[in-house]
């Protein structure tokens, strides 16, 4: 699927969620923001550069591992993004949705 | 002569002890297996017996019941494993030097690691049904519980058994219209995933089945603490839900012993190769069951499989062979979806479960995502199957360890 954002035309699955990283840029990131709702502080970029970092090292990523990352504790990550806030931060920062454990 | 030693004797132990008392030759190996308890379980009865579908006596027999002659079972608490030194240390001092070790420690739950869970009201309106206490207090609550807010609640995942909370909310519909009472009793369903389930076609079936139960679902739901006085669970988010029973599966983390031997990630499970299952850091540490960290479910039905597939790469590795990158999470797992009926769901780590017939591809006579009565007769004829045939590390006809796509329903 393809979806037209900031003006760009980018590659998204069925959820929403970019496809190619190398598609993603800021703008991108403030309008997918703007789509839930959120504006994005620089709080927010501490905690989306965080989550790309982890997904280039190829981490997976989990509420509870963002909790003890030092980064930012869950109420605060609830604060920044709230009701899903792993589903919408990645989201927003262009990495895939993180597979829920089976 | 060389030692093979297995630690843990639950499911997946008990069936490699067996697989391998078979295959290795006596003269050569000697297998020992070390547990510190006296009972085996039978875990899936955890979720029967709050219902008095099961008894305790259904569910438990003694470990060395099922361990095979030719292994020894050395009972006692294990300190930790020196992987470097390819050596376990018992609590009481001995030691255990091993050429190969496998790792089926389990998983258990952590109730401990959510603010307020054991707090004042465990086992009194708030409880588990991951282990033998929980369930049976449970089952003493229920029998003269006059109704009210029923609570079904996971924690995070990963989980044993996911389907077990599904199953229990279900069969406590089930339970509550045969006591007349089912208009006493809202049920609520409480998850920190999206839906019903990890898988979309199971879950659109199974949020189908919670509407036509009347069980409402609460999704995204993130546990931050349990209030013991208000009798409220909180998430992070701030969502307050009320209950007067809450049966809810807290964090399952992996042994304790894998922490102190520097073995486990955060959660104590093992990181291990999930197509050979070796450990990533050890060449002779295999691991098996719910202690892996593994993307496949926590289930009997998976260690089962593994079992099969463990035993050959074990014989290989020995035979200085390449591992065989043949495990594909292959999980199939009964539902019981109450008044006498069950779904049954068969996939792996590439395909979801989907509508078909099982295991033979068009005929069954299981029917997958599909409830039935002869599903139901399934999972009850299971126990038999576990107790008999499962653990013994004997081959169930038909049914392979890897999973076949034939008779199955994908787009």
């Amino acid at each position: 699927m393809e979806k037209v954002i900031a003006g760009k035309t980018i590659a998204v699955n069925e959820e929403g969620y970019l496809t190619d990283f190398k598609q993603w840029d800021k703008s991108i990131a403030d309008e997918l923001a703007a789509e839930a709702e959120i504006s994005l502080s620089p709080r927010h970029w501490e905690v989306l550069n965080y989550l790309q970092t982890e997904f280039k090292n190829e981490v997976p990523l989990s509420i509870r591992k963002i909790g003890k990352s030092g980064v930012v504790d869950i109420k605060e990550f609830y604060q920044l993004f709230p009701k899903a806030p792993l589903k919408t931060a990645t989201k927003i920062a262009g990495i895939p949705k993180p597979a829920s454990c089976i | 002569m060389k030692h093979l030693v297995i630690l843990g004797a639950g499911t997946a132990g008990t069936m490699m002890a067996n697989h391998l008392s078979h295959e290795l030759k006596k003269a050569d190996w000697k297998i020992s297996i070390i547990d510190e308890k006296e009972e085996h379980h039978y875990q899936p009865g955890y979720l029967f017996l709050p219902f008095d579908i099961y008894t305790p006596d259904d569910i438990i027999k003694s470990i060395e019941e099922f361990i095979p002659k030719h292994a020894s079972l050395v009972k006692g608490k294990i300190d930790k494993v020196e992987p470097k030194e390819n050596k376990v240390k018992m609590a009481d001092g001995s030691e255990l030097n091993y050429d190969i070790l496998i790792v089926a420690t389990g998983a258990k739950i952590a109730p401990e690691e959510t603010e307020g869970m054991k707090g004042s009201e465990w086992h009194k309106s708030v409880f588990d049904f991951y282990t033998f206490e929980g369930s049976l207090a449970l089952r003493n609550k229920l029998r003269n519980w006059e109704g009210g807010k029923l609570v079904v609640h996971i924690t995070e995942m990963p989980i044993k058994c996911p389907v077990a909370p599904l199953e229990f909310a279900f069969l406590a519909d089930s339970f509550f219209k045969h006591k007349h009472m089912r208009d006493k009793v809202e049920i609520t369903y409480v998850t920190p995933l999206s839906g019903a389930f990890t898988k979309p076609k199971a879950t659109e079936a199974l949020e189908h089945l919670l509407e036509e139960k009347h069980i409402k679902i609460e999704s995204d739901f993130a546990i931050e603490h349990v209030d013991n006085e208000k009798k409220e669970i909180v998430d992070y988010g701030g969502r307050v839900i009320p209950f007067d029973i809450l049966v809810t599966v807290p964090t399952n983390k992996g042994d304790e012993v894998m922490e102190r031997s520097g073995m486990g990630d955060d959660l104590n499970y093992v990181p291990t190769n999930k197509a050979t299952l070796q450990s990533k850091e050890y060449a002779n540490v295999f691991v098996l069951g719910d202690a892996s960290n593994i993307p496949a479910s926590k289930a009997g039905s998976v260690a089962h499989f593994e079992a099969e597939i463990l035993t050959e790469n074990i014989l290989r590795y020995i035979k200085g062979e390449p591992l065989k990158e043949e495990f594909d999470g292959h999980a199939n797992c009964f539902i019981e979806t109450g008044n006498g009926k069950a779904l049954l769901i068969d996939f792996n780590y590439t395909h979801e479960p989907v509508e078909g017939s099982f295991p033979f591809p068009g005929i069954g006579p299981l029917k997958l995502l599909k409830e039935s009565r002869m599903n139901h007769l399934g999972k009850l004829a299971f126990r038999w199957i576990y107790w008999n045939v499962l653990l013994k590390g004997t081959h169930i006809p038909f049914v392979s360890a890897t999973m076949s796509e034939a008779g199955k329903k994908y787009n």
